[in-house]
């Protein structure tokens, strides 16, 4: 089931703070401010900007005890000064009293300020041409900002953390069968028959680790097209992001992925195999099972990039090409092979241990 | 036929099983009788190759279980001390996974299951999933499957364990149907009565070693004593004063 709703919460979420932070722009917001009569003028600019001026607390006593309360989220103050202070030319005081805790509050304080600076800049142009000088002289430099980043590598901004996501649902999809197979048949008594059939002790482990493979294969293909649906719903191209997520990256994005269900179920099964109940499994496994998933938040937060050397470790290099994939960037093939390469390594290496344990007489414990 | 010779089998410091020799012939049930800890079921574990010897062979139908013990386990049909059925599955799954583990092919298969089923009576609960069976229910399917792929050789650990009276008599019935069929059964025990019941031979165990090993008569004829219990007692003490 958590591979289907975490593509689905997600999006929720996202479309959430999305229509929170882009619906709020084109909306009037209404400011209550104290002392309107001191600053006619400025309550006009406000007005102009799409900021409506609305009835306000007696005082600033009174103000404060209403953002803290949260009766408003933002009130201003101007003091009876203003008037005088602006005419002889000292910095007016105006005071921005909002609770900076608040999301929705922080939002509005910051357009109410935005107003305010391009006012402040306006007179300040104006003061400077009424003194004969080009309002120029304030801007020696012209900065110039070229941005690299396509939309579809700016997505991956937010996507960054799918690997992750794609990662933990391929890995529990397979844990409570690699469990059960192993930790399970020992709490049932239902091992030692087993052992007497004609069957070898290898076919028995590799069955059991390659049935684990198979169902994580299942839970990672069913995350991947459920995030594939969810993400149609989610607008991003409103932040300026193209998620690369089509059919095509879907199946490069599976192959990526696959190799890692041979090392997660060898490394479940060997947890496994030491613990003597179902219970004491799970908890092993799910200790054990950080050790995969870290790399991937490390790097998500230190935003490192793809290099030869980094494809040797798997989930690592499983999230490093993932996130290729999505900000469409040319495959590197040696990369791709490395990656898979060094992943089913590690996986036999740890398949071929677990054979070893299951030949050992002290296996039934 | 199961042949045992000067087997032996420590674990650590202490010797399991010290020197066993003795044969199970077909169309005979030979019974394992001796007290806890006496190396009954060691011995069983060695002759199903779950364990493997520190010296001394057998054989099953002449193939050595330690050199060939692939090929031993699908001569023989076991039912461990320990015989977990699978809760999800039904009684009828539980036996068709393992026939399918056997290697019989599916029409074969089903065709045995079926017997099987009917042989142990198991045809009003065999569409129920086993989660919930009483012991005489599991022990009915392990025994099952145990049989599904018709072996020579059947050996038993302690089958009558957490049985009632009624489901010990059947499990009494079958082996003797499957003696009757001529195969060679082997089991353990500690309860005296099972085993004279029972068995055409026993093979008295204390302390890894065997203390006696013949028809219950000889047994009696050989200890003097009338009663069966009164004769193991004393085979056993006399094993202690030997050693």
């Amino acid at each position: 089931m958590g591979p289907l709703f975490g593509p689905i919460l997600f999006a929720f979420v996202i479309n959430l703070s999305l229509k929170q932070s882009l619906g709020e722009a084109d909306e009037p917001l209404d400011v209550p401010v104290i002392g309107q009569q001191y600053a006619p003028n400025l309550m006009a600019y406000l007005k102009s900007h799409n900021i409506n001026i609305t009835a306000a607390p007696a005082d600033r006593a009174a103000a404060l005890k209403a953002v803290k309360t949260g009766k408003h989220d933002l009130v201003l103050v101007v003091p009876e000064a203003f008037g005088e202070e602006l005419a002889d030319t000292i910095p007016a005081t105006i005071v921005v009293i909002s609770d900076f805790a608040n999301t929705q509050a922080q939002r509005e304080s910051r357009r109410a300020m935005a107003a305010l600076r391009s006012y402040n800049r306006e007179i300040a142009t104006l003061r400077l041409v009424a003194r004969g000088m080009n309002p120029v002289v304030l801007r020696p430099l012209n900065i110039d900002v070229v941005d690299v980043s396509t939309p579809s590598g700016r997505s991956a901004l937010l996507l960054g953390m799918l690997s992750y996501f794609f990662l933990f649902a391929l890995l529990t999809g397979g844990m409570n069968l690699a469990i059960d197979a192993t930790a399970g048949e020992r709490e049932r008594g239902s091992l030692e028959p087993l052992l007497c059939l004609p069957v070898t002790r290898d076919q028995l482990i590799f069955g059991k680790i390659f049935a684990a493979c198979l169902f994580m294969s299942l839970s990672l293909s069913l995350s991947l097209v459920s995030f594939y649906v969810t993400l149609k719903f989610i607008p991003l191209e409103k932040l300026g992001m193209t998620p690369n997520f089509g059919p095509a990256v879907v199946v490069k994005a599976f192959f990526v992925l696959l190799p890692f269900t041979l090392l997660g179920a060898s490394l479940m099964t060997l947890v496994a195999s030491f613990t003597k109940s179902f219970k004491e499994a799970q908890t092993w496994v799910s200790i054990v099972l950080l050790a995969p998933t870290l790399p991937i938040l490390i790097v998500s937060i230190m935003m490192v990039r793809p290099s030869t050397e980094l494809m040797f470790i798997p989930s690592l290099s499983q999230h490093l090409l993932l996130v290729g994939l999505i900000k469409n960037e040319p495959t590197n093939i040696l990369h791709v092979l490395l990656s898979v390469g060094g992943t089913l390594l590690a996986g036999a290496i740890l398949t071929m241990i677990c054979a070893r344990l299951y030949r050992r007489e002290g296996l039934l414990g | 036929m199961i042949a045992v010779k000067d087997l032996r089998k420590s674990f650590g410091e202490v010797k399991a099983v010290d020197g066993v020799s003795f044969d199970a012939k077909d169309g005979r049930i030979t019974g394992l009788l001796g007290p806890n800890g006496a190396g009954k079921s060691t011995t069983l574990r060695v002759l199903y190759t779950v364990l493997r010897p520190d010296s001394g062979s057998a054989t099953i139908d002449g193939v050595d279980v330690v050199a060939d013990s692939l090929e031993a386990r699908s001569l023989i049909g076991t039912l461990p001390h320990a015989a977990g059925l699978y809760p999800h599955l039904t009684a009828r799954e539980n036996i068709a996974y393992y026939a399918a583990l056997y290697g019989m092919p599916s029409d074969r298969a089903d065709e045995r299951v079926a017997q099987v089923i009917a042989q142990l009576d198991i045809g009003e609960f065999a569409d129920r999933r086993t989660k919930g069976f009483s012991q005489g229910q599991r022990t009915k399917v392990a025994l099952a499957r145990a049989l599904v792929h018709e072996p020579q050789n059947i050996i038993l650990d302690e089958p009558s364990n957490g049985l009632d009276v009624m489901a010990t008599r059947s499990l009494r019935n079958l082996i003797r149907q499957l003696k009757a069929a001529n195969k060679c059964i082997l089991f353990s025990s500690h309860v005296m009565q099972e085993v004279a019941l029972l068995c055409d031979e026993i093979v008295i165990i204390a302390e890894g070693q065997v203390a006696i090993h013949d028809t219950p008569d000889g047994i009696r004829n050989q200890t003097g004593c009338d009663d069966l219990e009164d004769a193991f007692v004393k085979a056993i003490t006399a094993l202690g004063i030997r050693r």
